[in-house]
């Protein structure tokens, strides 16, 4: 299994990224700068968080026009796996490969701690070793993640299971009081409607290794090796 | 030379958390007649040109591509001579 971790100007958790597909979870992975126009054979591609362009505009506006950005969404079209977390999550929101947009936390602050998020759908490419209703300890660290989208959008997610990840307590309750950022209906992470695309605020490589507080987020990238090795 | 003055503004239906912020601060300063506060974005663009039929083409595409999300943003401008 290939991994391809996509490198911005700005990016800053791309090394982690790396480091997790590498030495935790023991599969190739390399590095692909923005300016290359091909993902050259890659199973699975990674857009890590940071600050692509320093956030100008808005966050992830100018990273979706980076040339390799047309290969990427050529490879999700085709059905390839796709991961974006936290900025990459607000690119591949900017690029049309998933539905919605990001505001600014409802408090106005970067926020930066560990949330608890409830696996709505365990059944994906990225969650298939979660248990269902799995809570998972992971980390979010961002000032736009409230993430909106429209009333009819949101039925759509719904009903098509494509809300994968909702914040909530440490026992999976779904409530406001849990929601650290306003996030429309506590939503932390969504897929495509392929499945084959998940965007999530909340960081899994910073939370694969005990000796970090948590390893909850290895299981996505566990998850995405047995997909793939069973496809 | 023109000049296009574009105005980003979230939709009317999306929470702007920084305009209440800003109503909040305004109102702890006295002014208490404030119906609602809304915080947007300006960008001005010279345009080397003088057609502005053509100039206002370009940055209707400019806004629809790049600077305004359509789904949380509307957008506006005006074009004048430099």
């Amino acid at each position: 299994m290939k991994f391809g971790v996509v490198v911005f100007p700005g990016s800053n958790c791309d090394m982690d990224c790396f480091h997790v597909v590498k030495n935790v979870l023991r599969q190739p992975v390399k590095y692909i700068w923005h300016k290359e126009t091909t993902l050259d054979g890659v199973d699975c591609v990674i857009i890590p968080g940071g600050f692509s362009y320093g956030d100008y505009l808005r966050c992830g506006a100018i990273a979706r026009f980076s040339p390799l950005m047309n290969a990427v969404v050529d490879f999700a079209k085709a059905g390839g796996l796709v991961i974006g977390i936290c900025n990459g999550f607000q690119i591949l929101l900017e690029s049309g490969l998933l539905p919605g947009a990001m505001l600014r936390n409802t408090n106005l602050h970067f926020i930066c701690k560990y949330v608890y998020v409830k696996t709505e759908n365990s059944k994906t490419a990225f969650t298939n070793l979660c248990k269902k209703n799995q809570v998972l300890k992971i980390p979010i660290a961002h000032n736009e993640g409230n993430y909106f989208i429209d009333q009819e959008g949101l039925r759509m997610l719904e009903r098509n299971r494509q809300i994968v990840f909702r914040y909530c307590n440490q026992t999976g309750l779904v409530d406001k009081k849990f929601n650290p950022n306003g996030a429309l209906a506590n939503i932390a992470g969504i897929t495509n409607r392929g499945g084959n695309v998940l965007g999530m605020m909340p960081h899994p490589e910073r939370s694969s290794e005990g000796q970090l507080g948590s390893a909850d987020g290895f299981l996505l990238f566990h998850s995405i090796k047995k997909w793939l090795e069973n496809k | 030379m023109l000049q296009a003055k574009i105005d980003i503004t979230l939709r009317k239906t999306v929470a702007d958390p920084q305009g209440l912020t800003i109503k909040h601060a305004l109102e702890s300063l006295g002014y208490q007649n404030l119906a609602d506060v809304r915080m947007g974005k300006l960008v001005t663009i010279k345009l080397d040109t003088g057609d502005k039929q053509a100039a206002e083409a370009d940055i209707k595409e400019m806004c629809q591509k790049l600077l305004a999300n359509p789904i949380i943003e509307d957008y506006s401008f005006t074009i004048s001579e430099e």
